[in-house]
């Protein structure tokens, strides 16, 4: 589709807001009472923030749940049997307001859960997931979007992408079919552009992706693994609060005799990730878990999936409690 | 099967025999005739098997493709599911989902001497190749299979080493670790690498077919090379903790290579370009 430029006011907004949130679950950024932004559904217009850097989660929990029942059984004397999740239920969900680096993460998780074989769970919500982005006009030093690709106003993984105008009024990208569904409900709310200029944040490089993963490939047996994770220990933090990990455990929980399997999100970080049931740990420290994690995201996901595992949020390197930095690594990896 | 690729088949317990103390066979046939038709497999692939309430546990399919309407599993009791399923009996429940990842590339081998090689545990994997090329017989030149245990006690498959070991175009060395041995065993003494030394098989024409305990490995290796046996004529297995077994979960991988997916079957040739992680 072409994509097509409009123009909306800020009150048009809040009718559209209003319009979508009558309808259907709208899942928007507040800022929480401790100040901490998180995204909850439907909350009322005047809540919904603009003025958000990041959330303090990543939005992924729409596509990839934390937890995810995978079935329903049944235990008799001899017989089990299975039910299976009605996956048509899955609602229709309208983001709301989230920023291009979340956006663009949707297809970077797709790139991995539908690698070869099709994982029902996260397509069918992808399916019925619409995203109307907002432009960054706000960053902090945790940001690094341009370094991976991307940038403040990057419309990828949008189907309409707002971006504030100098007025204060929004620019709309109509940017493919579910988009312009949604321009539908109410056309009148979408103005031709006016010619006001758009305020997008800076974001300075701190390293060239590309160069990292040249890098990548043979510093395996670096030192820099050993000497840049002293300080990791091992929470998992940075993998809950990523928008591209990916990374999940299966489990059963039983009460009497029936139960279910489900999914839920799991860190490469964590010493029992790879452990086997000999004690044998292929990766036994946690220098080998943070190579993992890097050498997962930019090297073996941009040869194996076709995608680079980072959209440059900052959120590992704003939420880890010791102050690993991630760009930072990455910006010396690169010149090592 | 639905498209919830995490839903296992219902399978039921056919048979059970009882290996060692801690090892168990199951044969397990499809409660539902549709799925048993549909299902295939290869040498060499791998299944999730679950007792419902306990979890997943990985292993391969050890028996042989060729013999069609029921596959076994052998496993030892270890952690929670694999206790879980040891206290299970005939007639009872399991799930499994697969088949899973690559194959042994027994077409390749054809017009080839095979030389499998097995240490304790690791014989299951490779019990469905092993029984995969007997069923093929015509197709291939000499089988040797050499195959060690701690002890006596610890041997699996006892029935069919003595129907192997009965077959004369198939020769069999069983050997049990110094100090395994009872007075009644006519195989031989001592460690597997020794046994290969002292057998020394041609490498001329022939294909080896590693598996065992990573010291096992480590040591029969140098003994293959020296027999003049080519990294890319020697195949094994990788095992690694997995949770979905198709390339998602996201903790099998040894560098960029997904066991899962890329294994479980690699030729030393593959294995010598992996980083040590595994």
């Amino acid at each position: 589709m072409e994509t097509t430029r409009k123009s909306i006011r800020k009150q048009s907004l809040e009718k559209l807001y209003n319009l979508l949130s009558a309808s259907r679950k709208v899942y928007a950024p507040v800022i929480a009472p401790d100040k901490q932004v998180e995204y909850k559904y439907n909350p009322d217009f005047a809540e919904v923030t603009f003025e958000h850097i990041r959330s303090t989660l990543s939005v992924k929990n729409v596509v990839f749940p934390k937890v995810e029942n995978l079935f329903f059984y049944s235990n008799a004397k001899t017989e089990s049997t299975i039910t299976d999740i009605d996956l048509n239920k899955i609602p229709e969900i309208v983001l709301w307001g989230t920023h291009p680096c979340d956006n663009a993460a949707f297809d970077i998780l797709r790139s991995i859960f539908s690698w070869d074989i099709n994982d029902e769970f996260f397509s069918k919500r992808f399916e019925k997931l619409v995203v109307i982005g907002l432009s960054c006009h706000l960053s902090d030093e945790y940001c690094f979007c341009t370094s991976v690709g991307l940038t403040p106003n990057s419309a990828k993984g949008s189907d309409i992408l707002l971006s504030r105008l100098q007025n204060g009024d929004y620019q709309a990208e109509i940017l493919t079919e579910k988009g312009n569904g949604i321009v539908t409900l109410s056309p009148e709310l979408f103005e031709p552009i006016s010619g006001e200029e758009v305020t997008v944040t800076e974001v300075k490089q701190k390293f060239n992706h590309e160069q990292v993963t040249v890098k990548l490939a043979s510093a395996f047996e670096n030192r820099f693994w050993i000497e840049n994770s002293l300080r990791c220990i091992g929470c998992g933090a940075c993998a809950y609060v990523c928008p591209t990990c990916a990374c999940f455990d299966i489990q059963d929980e039983t009460k009497g005799k029936n139960g279910k399997r489900y999914r839920s999100w799991d860190s490469c970080g964590f010493g029992l990730f790879t452990l086997h049931t000999s004690g044998h740990n292929p990766r036994q420290v946690q220098s080998q878990r943070w190579r993992q994690r890097i050498m997962h995201k930019f090297s073996y996901m941009p040869e194996r999936n076709e995608s680079l595992g980072c959209v440059g949020c900052g959120r590992c390197s704003s939420g880890c409690p010791v102050d690993m930095n991630i760009a930072e690594q990455l910006e010396a990896l690169q010149n090592i | 099967m639905s498209d919830n690729i995490y839903k296992p088949y219902l399978m039921e317990i056919e048979n059970i025999v009882e290996e060692t103390p801690d090892v168990r066979t199951f044969r397990l046939k499809f409660k539902n005739s549709d799925d048993a038709e549909k299902f295939s497999f290869k040498a060499g692939q791998f299944g999730e098997y679950s007792v419902f309430g306990e979890g997943e546990s990985t292993f391969c399919v050890a028996s042989s493709p060729t013999r069609k309407g029921y596959i076994e599993c052998t496993f030892r009791k270890a952690g929670r599911v694999t206790n879980a399923l040891a206290n299970l009996e005939m007639g009872d429940t399991v799930g499994f989902r697969g088949p899973y990842g690559n194959t042994f590339p027994i077409e390749q081998w054809e017009g080839k001497n095979l030389l499998y090689i097995a240490g304790g545990i690791a014989l299951p994997p490779m019990r469905c190749v092993i029984w995969n090329t007997i069923d093929l017989r015509d197709k291939y030149k000499d089988i040797t299979i050499i195959y060690g245990a701690r002890s006596v006690s610890d041997l699996v498959y006892k029935q069919e080493l003595k129907e192997w070991e009965e077959r004369p175009d198939i020769r069999l060395i069983t050997t049990v670790d110094p100090g395994g041995q009872t007075p009644e065993w006519k195989g031989e003494t001592g460690f597997v690498p020794m046994v290969l030394e002292k057998l020394a098989p041609s490498s001329e024409n022939t294909v080896a077919i590693l598996c065992g305990p990573p010291v096992m490995i480590k040591f029969t290796m140098p003994v293959l090379k020296k027999l003049g046996f080519q990294d890319k004529d020697i195949y094994t297995t990788l095992e690694n903790r997995m949770k979905c077994g198709f390339g998602k979960c996201g903790r099998c991988n040894v560098g960029k290579v997904f066991v899962c997916k890329d294994g479980p079957v690699f030729s030393y040739e593959q294995i010598l370009l992996l980083p040590e992680e595994f």
